[in-house]
Formats: C-alpha cells, sequence, structure tokens
C-alpha cells in the first residue's frame, strides 16, 4: 500500500531534531493487585512520527484509553518507557507538548466559552500565554468556527459544539501532539462527519501530530494515515494498515468504496485478535 | 375531570365547595411560581378559617387556643415589643450564621486540602453533631457567659455541622473528568481549588446556607432560653409563664418571619450566584 504523502506542514512549534513524536517501549499496564489483577496492556511498542494521524482501535475494554493516559501522563506505565520528543511525558505534559480531548467535553459548566477555552493560561506554567507559542484564544474559538458563541454558557451549547469548544482549548497553547479519546463518540452521525472534515483541516493547517482513539473503523479510515489495530486485553498490537487515501479528504470520500475495502481489512484484523 | 363540576345543583354542600373551589383554581394560571404561591396561600387561608371556626364555634377559651382574630390582635397590641425584641435574636442568629458557616467552609478547605486531617478530624466532627444542641447550650453559657456570646454560640454550633457536611461533599464531589483535565493543564492543587472545587462546591454550600439559615434562629432562641432578658427566646418564655397564649403565638410568627426572610435572601443570593444548571455535565 502507498505511504500516504505528508501534507505541507507549517509546524506550530519548533521541530526540532526529533522525528519520532512518541516512542512507546515495552509498555505494559496493570492495574490492582492480589487476585484484583488486571493486566490491560500486555506489551506495546509503537513510534509515531511529527505530524502524523494515528488512530487507536480495537475491542472495547482492550486498553485503548490507558494507552492514551500512558502518553498523557496521566498513569504510570507498570513496565516499558514512554517517551515524548525524547522526553518523560511528565516533563512534556508541564511543558505542554500535547492537549488531550477526552469523550465528553469536560467543560466548566459556570465559565463561559471563552473562559472555558482560557483556561490552559490560567493554570499550570502561565508563562505561554506571553510566549508567542500560543494563539489567542478567540483565534482558536475562530478556528472551530465558534467566534460567534465567546459569551455563551456550556449549556447553551449543542453536544456538537460543545465539543468544538474542547478542541479550540486543546488547540489553544498550539501544542505539537493531540490526543484524542473517541472525542466525537457521542455525537450523532452527522455532527461526526461534519468534525472529522473539520479536524482533518486543521491537522492539515496546523501540521500537529494526532493520536486519535475511537471505536468506528470507518472514522479510523477516512481520518488517519495509519490505524493501529490492538487486540483483545491484555493487548498487544495486532497489526498496522497504512491507509491509502488521498491525502485531501473532503465529505464525499466518505462514502468512497476504498473506504469500504479498508474498514473490512480493519474488521478482519480485529476478529484476529 | 369535569365529572366533579356537573354536579347537579341542589346536591350536598360539599359539592358546591367543590364546584367553588374548580371554579377559583381554573382562573389561575396552569403552572408557575405564580399558581405555586396562590394555591399555596388559597390551602393557608383554608386552614386559618378552618381553625377560626373550631375556636368560634367550640368556644375554646383563647389561653388554650387562641383564634387567628385573637393572634392578630395580640400582633397588633405587642407589636413594638416583638420588633425591639427580634433584633436581638437576628443579631444573635446573623452572628451565629456568618461564624458557624465560615468555620464550617474553612475546616472544609483545610480537609480538602489535607486528606490526613479529614481522616484524623471528620469522624470526630460528625460524633459532636449527634450531642443535641440543648446539651451543649448550658455549657456554653457557664463558658461564655450572659452576654450575646453563647447565643452567638449555640447559633454558630447549629450551622456548623450541615455546611460542613455539605462542603466536604461539594469540595470532593467533582467531576473526575475535569481532574484528569487539570492534571492533564499541570494545575496545581490551589488552582484546582479556585478553578474547579470552589464552584463545584458552590451548589452544595448553597443548599447547606438554606438549612442553617433558619437552624441559627433556633440556635439563637434555645441560647436565650438558658438565660437572657430580650431577644424572642425571652419573649417565648415570658408569654409562657404569663398564659398570654396569644402573644406566645405572634412571637412564633415572628421567630417564623426571621427564619423565612433569611431563608429568601439565601435563595435570591443562590440564584445570583449559581447560574449554571449544576445538574449537567457538559
Ligand atoms: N483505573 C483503573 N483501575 C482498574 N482497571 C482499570 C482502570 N482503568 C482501566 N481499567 C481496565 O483496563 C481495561 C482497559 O480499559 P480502557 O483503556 O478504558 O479500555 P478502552 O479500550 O475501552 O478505552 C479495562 O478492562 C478496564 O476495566
Ligand atoms: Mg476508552
Amino acid at each position: 500500500m502507498n505511504r500516504v504523502v505528508q501534507p505541507k506542514p507549517e509546524y506550530w512549534a519548533e521541530a526540532g531534531s526529533a522525528a519520532s513524536a512518541i516512542q512507546l517501549a515495552g509498555i505494559n499496564v496493570t492495574f490492582g493487585s492480589g487476585n484484583k489483577k488486571v493486566e490491560a496492556i500486555a506489551n506495546i511498542d509503537l513510534n509515531v512520527s511529527q505530524g502524523e494521524f494515528v488512530s487507536l482501535i480495537g475491542h472495547s475494554g482492550c486498553g485503548k484509553s490507558t494507552l492514551l493516559r500512558v502518553i498523557a501522563d496521566i498513569i504510570k506505565p507498570t513496565r516499558g518507557s514512554a517517551l515524548i520528543y525524547g522526553e518523560s511525558p511528565d516533563m512534556a505534559r508541564r511543558a505542554r507538548t500535547f492537549s488531550m480531548v477526552f469523550q465528553q467535553s469536560v467543560l466548566m459548566p459556570w465559565s463561559t466559552v471563552l473562559e472555558n477555552v482560557r483556561l490552559p493560561f490560567k493554570v499550570g506554567s502561565r508563562n505561554l500565554q506571553s510566549s508567542s507559542q500560543a494563539m489567542d484564544a478567540v483565534e482558536a474559538l475562530r478556528l472551530v468556527e465558534l467566534d460567534g458563541f465567546a459569551t455563551a454558557k456550556p449549556a447553551e451549547l449543542s453536544g456538537g459544539m460543545r465539543q468544538r469548544v474542547a478542541i479550540a482549548r486543546a488547540l489553544v497553547t498550539k501544542p505539537r501532539i493531540l490526543l484524542m479519546d473517541e472525542p466525537f463518540g457521542a455525537l450523532d452521525e452527522l455532527v461526526r462527519d461534519t468534525l472529522n472534515v473539520e479536524l482533518l483541516k486543521i491537522w492539515r493547517k496546523a501540521g500537529t501530530t494526532i493520536v486519535f482513539v475511537t471505536h468506528s473503523l470507518h472514522e479510523a479510515v477516512f481520518l488517519s494515515q495509519r490505524v493501529v489495530v490492538m487486540s483483545r486485553r491484555p493487548s498487544h498490537i495486532e497489526g498496522i494498515m497504512e491507509v491509502d487515501l488521498p491525502s485531501e479528504r473532503t465529505l464525499d470520500l466518505k462514502d468512497d468504496p476504498r473506504i469500504g475495502a479498508q474498514v473490512a481489512q480493519l474488521r478482519s484484523m480485529l476478529d484476529a485478535g | 375531570m369535569n365529572q366533579d363540576v356537573v354536579n347537579i345543583a341542589g346536591q350536598s354542600e360539599t359539592a358546591t365547595g367543590v364546584r367553588l373551589v374548580h371554579r377559583i383554581t381554573r382562573l389561575l394560571p396552569d403552572e408557575g411560581p405564580l399558581r405555586v404561591a396562590l394555591m399555596g396561600g388559597i390551602g393557608l387561608s383554608s386552614i386559618v378559617v378552618f381553625w377560626q371556626l373550631v375556636c368560634s364555634v367550640f368556644g375554646i377559651p383563647h389561653y388554650l387556643v387562641p383564634s387567628p382574630i385573637d393572634v392578630v390582635e395580640a400582633i397588633r397590641r405587642d407589636w413594638a415589643l416583638l420588633a425591639s425584641n427580634a433584633v436581638p435574636t437576628i443579631t444573635e442568629a446573623f452572628l451565629g450564621f456568618l461564624i458557624g458557616n465560615f468555620v464550617a467552609i474553612a475546616v472544609a478547605i483545610s480537609f480538602v486540602y489535607n486528606k490526613i486531617i479529614q481522616e484524623m478530624y471528620y469522624p470526630g466532627a460528625i460524633l459532636i453533631k449527634t450531642i443535641p444542641i440543648v446539651a451543649i447550650a448550658p455549657v456554653l453559657k457557664i463558658m461564655l457567659g450572659n452576654g450575646i456570646e453563647p447565643k452567638v454560640a449555640v447559633a454558630a454550633l447549629i450551622c456548623f455541622f450541615p455546611t460542613l457536611v455539605n462542603a466536604v461533599r461539594g469540595f470532593t464531589a467533582v467531576s473526575p473528568n475535569l481532574l484528569e483535565l487539570m492534571h492533564v493543564l499541570s494545575a496545581s492543587k490551589t488552582e484546582v481549588f479556585r478553578y474547579v472545587r470552589l464552584y463545584g462546591a458552590l451548589p452544595y454550600v448553597f443548599s447547606a446556607l438554606k438549612i442553617s439559615v433558619t437552624m441559627c434562629v433556633l440556635g439563637a432562641i434555645v441560647g436565650e432560653w438558658i438565660g437572657a432578658n430580650k431577644g424572642i427566646g425571652y419573649v417565648l418564655i415570658q408569654s409562657m409563664y404569663d398564659f398570654d397564649t396569644p402573644r406566645l403565638f405572634a412571637t412564633i410568627l415572628t421567630a417564623s418571619g426571621i427564619a423565612i426572610a433569611g431563608f429568601a435572601i439565601v435563595s435570591v443570593l443562590e440564584k445570583l450566584v449559581i447560574t449554571w444548571d449544576p445538574g449537567e455535565t457538559v
């Protein structure tokens, strides 16, 4: 299968010398101990290159979120090492190298949309705001086409709009890596399709690296350059598929037979695991 | 539902009554605060009328059960007395409210910041709560004397526990998703508190304040019972000794008026502060 041509990136952050954005080696995650021990991830090695769009798929409970949370320094792996641009996840988190988007928008209901997007500047390393690295919160809202809703409260927005706010909040620090855990999983299909296309647009423009967890094979194929298929728990990588689609992906591509064929291929990989 | 209304004329008196109620309720709006207020008002008036009727028909002496008219008469007669004695009670209750809630929230914050402190002292605080407040009041009088202090202390104590329990619950009942987000943003404990826990706890704290604002009036009155020469509690005891039951009832109404006013003020504050829907996760 052809390697997808990398989009012309306009890197938000200094590219550095590392071509590898994320390096996972021998990752094992085991929760609890004794007879309550749950081995979520058996052994995973994975490299994600800078600017790449990678999706993680797998059966429910196989450890997709867990793997993403290892990268995001929310949980420490039991064994193995995770490096983000050569740094530990902990250092990368403090340096705001990555942002995370969850399945729920996780907005503060008491704050306006704009205040929510500004949250990353108010907490943690506040000096980021003045640095040229970040973008203006209004600009981030414009990126997700919500600049007219700056003063609205989250409760006034639809689910899709809230998720866009969450994406704006993630983008506002111009992260080199965007970690997304089923960000559109709770939305209906039409909204999901629109946001898929918008996300691709932003990704192409920003040149940021995206690791995207989804349970929709179709979404994985449509968005990604590579799809990582995880086996059942305790998980390992069952296989990696390079997506064969033009780099310019628009809504009408959603019904392209090439997607169907690759979804079928992913399904057979999943069933094997 | 029309069956009740379409009763044939000339039937029993209750049918007429039912028809009257139906006619009145149909004039009211279907729902909303106006209906709630009016329907409540109608219900309350019916009880007052019934009470008056019972007193008049059976000729119950007013030192046993005063009729509503006797009570209104007493209010008119003792208006100045009630008002002047309401002032110290309101002062004690208000100070107790402020101190009790302030300390409760401060303790709750210290629990949030230090798990060990919470583990050590929260069970004890809950234990103290089981001691009846009237049993503590005499101790406070011995310790604090005859002035305003023991009354304020009882009022503060009675406010302390509901607010402590609710504030602790509120500060810790933060959505785990928000905490995870704050972790990814490398937020410090203080930042998590300032941007998340504080707001998350506000609805809980306000429910506690609505309880304690009525409880602090009770606390002040209990404090006055133990020894005072002014205040609503004092007037209650005096009226009891004088067998002035109408005044006793008028004083009770004054006490509940103070509590209702406090409740209304806190409710308005709550509406102003909590502008989001606390039940909704976004
Ligand atoms: N904090 C935790 N404690 C114990 N078990 C956990 C924890 N988090 C996840 N697990 C378990 O690890 C497995 C993988 O979970 P997760 O990564 O959320 O799966 P998914 O692929 O659906 O995102 C599941 O069996 C889950 O029950
Ligand atoms: Mg998951």
